[in-house]
């Protein structure tokens, strides 16, 4: 059984918040988001898309990049800088996507607490705008138009209340 | 990561998003969800004049987030969950791509606790 993937918005409404809890020590999973052969492993290998490049350059103003390939010749690549780094419990780096389909570069913050061999990821993104956010929540990889989410997020909601 | 099949939906989901922008229409699709109205149930809590409701209906039922009864009278709205639902799968992408790298992460972890149990030396392979 995995746990539960929470994503929400936050009171900032240019941010996307995501937790994830795993059955893992949180050195382990610290390990597994920064060392570039397993960071491979798991990061974005779905549906034909493999990891070919990743580089990671641990420390506060190293750079990390990463390349994958996916079916039809379609590639996607992003880089960014570390911020600050608190072995093994805390990430601050910027992201940008090669292409990005939103402006600006985003802030990226990951935090690893640890309970009873239990460690739960919160990964907050700040963007430079609501826009670029809401883009980047209707649509994850690719280019695309720019879409309320929580607007429809609102309809639902009423949708799920009036089946309960 | 699978991106192929969102274009064709594309022009859909621009009406149905741009139709969702609207806070009256939001709430006019709230009402729906309880059952089908007609313009003037559905005017009645906006205090909105009917041609004014009658406008945002046209923007719904053009997104196809409503149909209209063919009843000539009350010409009764129902909201079309199939259409909201499209909506609500393109955006269940951005999940569906963190669940699956999450998952992925899950079986690389337990591969690597076993490793460390199987390995009782204290050797640490983390990079410097």
């Amino acid at each position: 059984m995995s746990h539960k993937l929470t994503i929400t918005t936050t009171d900032n409404d240019r941010e996307i918040l995501m937790t994830r809890s795993f059955d893992a020590p949180r050195e382990l999973v610290f390990e597994a988001m920064t060392v570039p052969d397993l960071v491979k492993r798991w990061l974005g290998a779905q549906n034909g898309w493999s990891m070919d490049v990743c580089e990671i350059d641990l420390k506060v103003g190293g750079t990390y990049r990463y390349l994958w390939r996916g079916p039809n010749g379609n590639s996607m690549g992003m880089r960014g800088v570390y911020r600050e780094i608190v072995r093994p419990e805390r990430i601050v780096n910027t992201e940008v996507f090669d292409d990005a389909w939103y402006p600006g570069e985003a802030v990226e913050t990951v935090v690893l607490v640890e309970r009873e061999g239990t460690t739960t990821l919160s990964s907050t993104v700040l963007y430079q705008s609501k826009e670029a956010r809401d883009g980047v929540l209707a649509s994850p990889m690719e280019s695309g138009v720019a879409a309320s989410y929580d607007n429809l997020a609102e309809v639902l909601e009423s949708m799920r209340v009036e089946k309960a | 990561m699978e991106l192929s099949g969102y274009s064709a939906t594309q022009g859909q989901l621009d009406a149905t998003f741009a139709a969702l922008a609207d806070p009256t229409r939001r709430a006019i699709l709230a009402r729906l969800t309880q059952g089908e109205a007609s313009v003037m149930e559905l005017a009645e809590p906006f205090a909105m004049t009917q041609p004014a409701i009658s406008k945002h209906l046209k923007v719904l039922e053009k997104a196809g987030l409503i149909s209209r009864g063919r009843d000539a009278q009350r010409r009764p709205c129902r909201i079309e969950a199939a259409a909201l639902k499209e909506a609500a799968g393109w955006l269940e992408n951005y999940r569906r791509f963190w669940e699956a790298n999450f998952q992925s992460l899950d079986a690389l972890l337990e591969e690597m606790k076993a490793r460390k149990q199987a390995e009782p030396i204290d050797e640490e392979e983390r990079p410097k």
